[in-house]
C-alpha cells in the first residue's frame, strides 16, 4: 500500500517504554493518536499554530504535529494522559477544574501540558510570563482569563508542595 | 432583581465531564475509531467560480488502498424544499450542493469529489489523481459588487423576493427585507441633530479549535450510524436523512464531545459524504477537515456593508433611525440579514425607524451563524453613531444610552414589544462599576462603551430522569454540551429535587435515546433544556406523591413537597433520597420526563467598557482593561456564565482588531491558517472583568436568560469608540487592524 518502508522506533511515553512502526512522513501526533491510541493530544491545525497537540519532549513543550515520529528514538515524551499520578490529578488539572478554565475542552490537553512544563521551570511565573509562555496555545471559548488564573493557582499549589 | 435563595443554583460545582476533559479521556469525533475504519479526504475546488465540465476518477479508483471514490453523481437528487434547522431554515437542494458541488463550484474549497482509503495520506494522494476539467467563470466576493446588475451570477434561476414580491430578472440578491415603524422621513425632518455613516465589516470565522469531523457506518441493513461534532444531533439527523433520501428512523446520530461551535457546527458538511463513502466501500469511514478546509469550506459569518442614520432632539431623545444593510450570504441564499435588521436599533426606543436589508450571494463559502449572528455588525454601526450623537449634543455617552434605552413595553422596529428586560440595569451597573469610576490617564489612550442585544430563543428540549436505588439520578438530555451545560442543566434538576449537583449524573443522549431536542444555539440550552430538566423533576415529584400516598396511607393531595425537596404527609416527612429508596425497595422504578417549547425570547442585554492605547506609529491597539456586563436573568453556575461573557468578549475583540478573510485577485482566500487568520492569543488580551446582572426572567422557573451570544456584540463598537477617544479618528471599517487604523489616522491628521 504505502510506498514507504516503515521505521522501528523505541521511545519512552509517560514513563513506559514503547515500540512502534511508522512511515517516515508520520508526525508524532499521528502516531500518538492513530497507532498508540493516545487521543488526548488533539489536532487543531496540523501546522504548529494552535498548540492543541502539545507534548513534553525531553523536558520541552513541543507541538507534536511538527515532530516527525522517526525523530523520537530514545526520547522521553509526556502527554496529557501521563500528567495525573495514578488517580491523583496534577495541580494544573485540579486548578483547571476548580477554576472553570475549560469550556469545550479541545484545547485543554495542550494547555495542561504547556502549563505543567512552564510551572515546573517557573512555579512563580507572573501573569505576563504565563501569557507570553502559553501564547502558542489557542483557546476560542474562554477568553483566557480563567486559564491564566488556573495556572497561577496551580503554581501556588506547586510552590507549597 | 432576583432575591430568592437557592441551595445549588448560584454555586460553582466542578462540572460532571471535567475529569474526562483534563485527563484526555473525553472522546471527540476525531478520536473515534471503529474496526475496519477507512479515512476519507475531500477534493476541493481551486477556483472561486467554475463550471465542472468533467471529472475522471479512474486513476484515483485504481490506487492501492483506495476503497471508494465519490462524486456528485452518487448523491441523490434533492428537490427544492425548505428544512427547518431549529434556529433558521435552509433549502435542501442548496444544502446538498454545498456538501458536493453539482455542475458548478461556487467558492474556492467547494467539495467536488471524495475518496476513502486505508489511511489519510493514501486518500489525500488519490484525491490529487482525480482529474477535473473546469471552465473558470468570473467571480465576485464583495457584497456591493455582487449586487450590481452586471455581476457574475451564481444561480441562474435565483430572483429577488422583496417582501413576497418576486423580481422578473435573476440576480445575486435572493431576499430584500423591509421593516418600518412610525414615519422615519417626517421624524428626521424634525430632528435637531442627525448623524449618518457608512460601515464595512470583513468576513470572519468562528474559529473553533476542533475541525469538523465525522465517522459514518452505513450498515448492510440500511441503518446509518453517525458519530459527529455537531451542535444539534437531531438537526444533523434530519439534514443527513433528507439529503440521502432515506427514512429519518434509519439514521442514528451520536454527538461526540464537541470542540467548539459558536454557530458554525449546525449545518452538515461532511456527514452525507462520509455516509455515501461508507455505503460504497462497505466499511466505516472517518473524515476530518484540515484547518484550511475549515476556513475555506465551512460556514464563516458575513462581511457587510451598512449605511445607518439616526436623528435626535436637542434633549438627547433619539426620534428617528434608518438603516440600509447588505450582508454576505456566501454561495447560497439564507444569510443572517434578518437578525441584522432586527438588531440594528434593538437597544434604543426609537419611535420612527425604517430598515432595509439585503441577503447577497457571492463566491464565498455559505455563511453560518456565529454567536448572535448578524448583531455584531450592526452594533458596530449604531453604537458608534450613538456616541457621535452624544458628542454633538454635548452629552455623556452613558447618559444618552440611559435616556434612550429600551425597557418593558418598548417596541422593536420589526414589531415585538419587549417584556421585562435588563438593559437599564446593565447601564446602571456600568455607571457604578469600578472601571467606569476609575479615570483613564496617559497619552494615546481612550475609553469606549457600547451596548448589545441578542434575542435568545426557546425552541424544543426534552429531559428524562431515572431514579437509582440509592436516590441519585441519571439525567438524559439531548443538548450537545459545548461549555458545561450538562452541569448547568443538572443543577436545576438538583435544585428542584433537593439534591446536590453531584447526585445527578447527566448524559447527553443520541438521537435514539434522547427526546427531541433542538440545537445548542440561540443561547437556549441552560434556559430551555434546564427548564425541561426542572419539569422532569416536577413530573417525578408528582409520581412520588401518588406513590407515597399509597405507602403512607393518605390521599395524594395531602402530600406536599417543600422547597428543600422533602415530602410531607400523614405526619411523616422524608427527603427526596429517603423516599426514593423506600419506593425502590417497594418495587417502584421511577422515571420523570418532560418536553418543553418555550416561545418567548429570553432577551439578553449587555454593556461593555473598553480601555485602549493606540500606538501612533503603527496603529496597533492594545486593550488595557475590559469589563463585560450582562443580564443573565439568574446565573445558574456563575463561573460558566463569566466564561461565556469572557469568551464572547475576546472573540469580539478579535473580530474588532484583527480577524478577516483576505482575498487574492482570483478570489481565493489568502490566509486560511491560524498563523495568518490571526485570532487573539493569551498575550493579546487582558483579564476580562465581568459583572453579572440578575433581573430574573419571568418565563423561566429560576429566572434564567440565555447568556452565550450577547457578549460578542458590543466589542467592535466599544473598541471603535475607545479608539476614537484615543486618536480622534472614527473607524468605520472592521477589522481595525494596524494598517487600516494607521492609514485612517494619517488621513485624519492630513484633513
Amino acid at each position: 500500500m504505502s510506498a514507504y518502508k516503515k521505521v522501528h522506533v523505541t521511545t519512552t511515553i509517560n514513563g513506559e517504554q514503547v515500540d512502534f512502526l511508522c512511515e517516515p512522513r508520520h508526525s508524532l501526533l499521528e502516531v500518538l493518536r492513530d497507532s498508540l491510541g493516545l487521543t488526548g493530544s488533539k489536532e487543531g491545525c496540523n501546522n504548529g499554530n494552535c498548540g492543541a497537540c502539545t507534548v513534553i519532549l525531553n523536558g520541552r513543550p513541543v507541538d507534536s504535529c511538527l515532530v516527525l515520529s522517526a525523530e523520537v528514538e530514545g526520547a522521553e515524551i509526556e502527554t496529557v494522559e501521563g500528567i495525573a499520578c495514578n488517580s491523583n490529578l496534577h495541580p494544573v488539572q485540579q486548578c483547571f477544574l476548580e477554576g472553570a478554565a475549560l469550556q469545550c475542552g479541545i484545547c485543554t490537553p495542550g494547555f495542561l501540558v504547556a502549563s505543567k512544563a512552564l510551572l515546573e521551570k517557573d512555579p512563580d511565573a507572573s501573569e505576563e510570563t504565563i501569557r507570553f509562555d502559553l501564547s502558542g496555545n489557542l483557546c476560542r471559548c474562554t477568553g483566557y482569563d480563567k486559564i491564566v488564573r488556573a495556572v497561577q493557582a496551580a503554581g501556588q499549589q506547586m510552590r507549597e508542595i | 432583581m432576583t432575591t430568592t435563595q437557592y441551595r445549588v443554583i448560584g454555586s460553582r460545582p466542578v462540572r460532571h465531564d471535567g475529569a474526562d476533559k483534563v485527563t484526555g479521556k473525553a472522546i471527540y469525533t476525531a478520536d473515534t475509531k471503529l474496526p475496519g475504519m477507512l479515512v476519507g479526504f475531500v477534493l476541493r475546488s481551486p477556483h472561486a467560480h467554475a463550471r465542472i465540465i468533467s471529472i475522471d476518477i479512474s486513476e484515483a479508483e485504481a490506487t492501492p488502498g483506495v476503497h471508494a471514490v465519490l462524486t456528485a453523481a452518487d448523491y441523490p437528487n434533492v428537490e427544492n424544499k425548505m428544512a427547518d434547522l431549529g434556529e433558521g431554515s435552509i433549502n435542501l437542494s442548496y444544502l446538498s450542493s454545498n456538501c458536493m458541488a453539482q455542475q458548478k463550484v461556487l467558492y474556492r474549497g467547494h467539495a467536488g469529489a471524495a475518496v476513502a482509503a486505508t489511511d489519510v495520506h493514501i486518500a489525500e494522494e488519490a484525491v490529487k489523481k482525480i482529474k477535473v476539467e473546469y471552465e473558470v467563470l468570473d467571480s465576485v466576493t464583495w457584497v456591493l459588487d455582487a449586487m450590481k446588475e452586471d455581476a457574475p451570477l451564481l444561480h441562474d434561476d435565483m430572483v429577488t423576493d422583496s417582501m413576497g414580491e418576486k423580481a422578473s430578472k435573476p440576480s445575486n440578491v435572493p431576499a430584500h427585507l423591509h421593516f418600518e415603524k412610525g414615519d422615519a422621513a417626517a421624524a428626521f425632518a424634525e430632528a435637531d441633530v442627525i448623524v449618518e455613516r457608512e460601515f464595512k465589516t470583513a468576513t470572519v470565522h468562528q474559529g473553533y479549535i476542533e475541525p469538523h469531523a465525522v465517522v459514518a457506518d452505513y450498515n448492510e441493513d440500511g441503518r446509518l450510524r453517525i458519530w459527529t461534532a455537531t451542535q444539534g444531533s437531531f438537526t444533523c439527523r434530519q439534514q443527513t436523512a433528507e439529503i440521502l433520501q432515506i427514512p429519518l428512523g434509519n439514521v442514528l446520530v451520536t454527538p461526540c464531545e464537541i470542540g467548539g461551535g459558536f454557530g458554525g457546527k449546525i449545518t452538515v458538511y461532511l456527514e452525507p459524504t462520509a455516509a455515501l463513502l461508507s455505503k460504497k466501500s462497505g466499511r466505516p469511514v472517518r473524515i476530518s477537515m484540515t484547518r484550511s478546509d475549515v476556513f475555506e469550506a465551512s460556514g464563516p459569518t458575513p462581511g457587510s456593508f451598512m449605511r445607518v442614520k439616526i436623528g435626535a432632539k436637542n434633549d438627547g431623545t433619539i426620534i428617528a433611525g434608518e438603516a440600509w444593510l447588505a450582508y454576505d450570504a456566501g454561495a447560497y441564499p439564507g444569510g443572517v440579514i434578518g437578525p441584522g435588521c432586527m438588531c440594528v436599533f434593538s437597544c434604543y426606543d426609537i419611535e420612527h425607524a425604517v430598515v432595509d436589508g439585503y441577503d447577497v450571494c457571492l463566491n464565498k463559502p455559505k455563511t453560518s451563524a456565529y454567536r448572535a449572528p448578524g448583531a455584531t455588525q450592526v452594533a458596530f454601526a449604531t453604537e458608534q453613531l450613538v456616541d457621535e450623537l452624544a458628542q454633538k449634543l454635548g452629552m455623556c455617552e452613558l447618559e444618552i444610552r440611559q435616556k434612550n434605552a429600551v425597557k418593558e413595553g418598548s417596541r422593536r422596529v420589526d414589531g415585538p414589544v419587549y417584556p421585562p428586560i435588563g438593559l437599564v440595569e446593565c447601564l446602571d451597573a456600568l455607571k457604578q462599576s469600578d472601571h467606569w469610576n476609575t479615570p483613564l490617564q496617559g497619552p494615546n489612550r481612550g475609553r469606549g462603551i457600547a451596548a448589545g442585544f441578542w434575542f435568545g430563543c426557546g425552541l424544543k428540549s426534552s429531559a428524562a430522569c431515572t431514579v437509582n436505588s440509592d436516590g441519585t439520578i441519571n439525567l438524559l438530555e439531548g443538548s450537545t454540551d459545548i461549555g458545561g451545560s450538562r452541569t448547568s442543566i443538572a443543577m436545576q434538576l438538583a435544585e428542584v429535587l433537593g439534591l446536590e449537583a453531584d447526585d445527578i449524573n447527566p448524559q447527553v443522549g443520541d438521537t435514539d435515546t434522547a427526546g427531541y431536542t433542538d440545537v445548542t444555539g440561540g443561547s437556549r440550552v441552560t434556559f430551555a433544556t434546564g427548564m425541561a430538566a426542572y419539569e422532569a423533576g416536577r413530573d417525578l415529584q408528582q409520581q412520588m406523591k401518588t406513590l407515597a400516598a399509597d405507602l403512607w396511607d393518605c390521599p395524594a393531595d395531602e402530600i406536599t413537597v417543600d422547597d428543600d425537596g422533602s415530602f410531607s404527609g400523614n405526619n411523616r416527612t422524608l427527603g427526596f433520597k429517603e423516599l426514593a429508596v423506600e419506593l425502590f425497595a417497594a418495587g417502584e422504578h421511577l422515571v420523570g420526563r418532560a418536553t418543553v417549547s418555550p416561545e418567548c425570547p429570553t432577551n439578553g442585554f449587555g454593556a461593555q467598557i473598553a480601555d485602549v492605547e493606540v500606538d501612533p506609529d503603527t496603529g496597533k491597539v492594545t486593550v488595557l482593561r475590559y469589563t463585560t456586563i450582562q443580564d443573565a436573568g439568574k446565573a445558574i453556575h456563575p463561573s460558566y456564565v463569566e466564561g461565556q461573557l469572557q469568551g464572547g468578549t475576546v472573540q469580539g475583540i478579535g473580530w474588532a482588531l484583527n480577524e478577516e478573510y483576505f482575498y487574492k485577485d482570483d478570489n481565493s482566500m489568502a490566509n486560511a491558517s491560524f498563523l495568518d487568520y490571526r485570532m487573539p492569543t493569551m498575550l493579546d488580551v487582558p483579564m476580562i472583568d465581568t459583572i453579572i446582572v440578575e433581573t430574573g426572567n419571568p418565563e423561566h422557573p429560576y429566572g434564567v436568560r440565555g447568556v452565550g451570544e450577547t457578549p460578542i456584540v458590543p466589542p467592535p463598537a466599544a473598541l471603535a469608540n475607545a479608539i476614537y477617544n484615543a486618536t480622534d479618528t472614527r473607524m468605520t471599517e472592521l477589522p481595525m487592524s494596524p494598517p487600516k487604523l494607521w492609514k485612517a489616522m494619517q488621513k485624519h491628521q492630513a484633513s
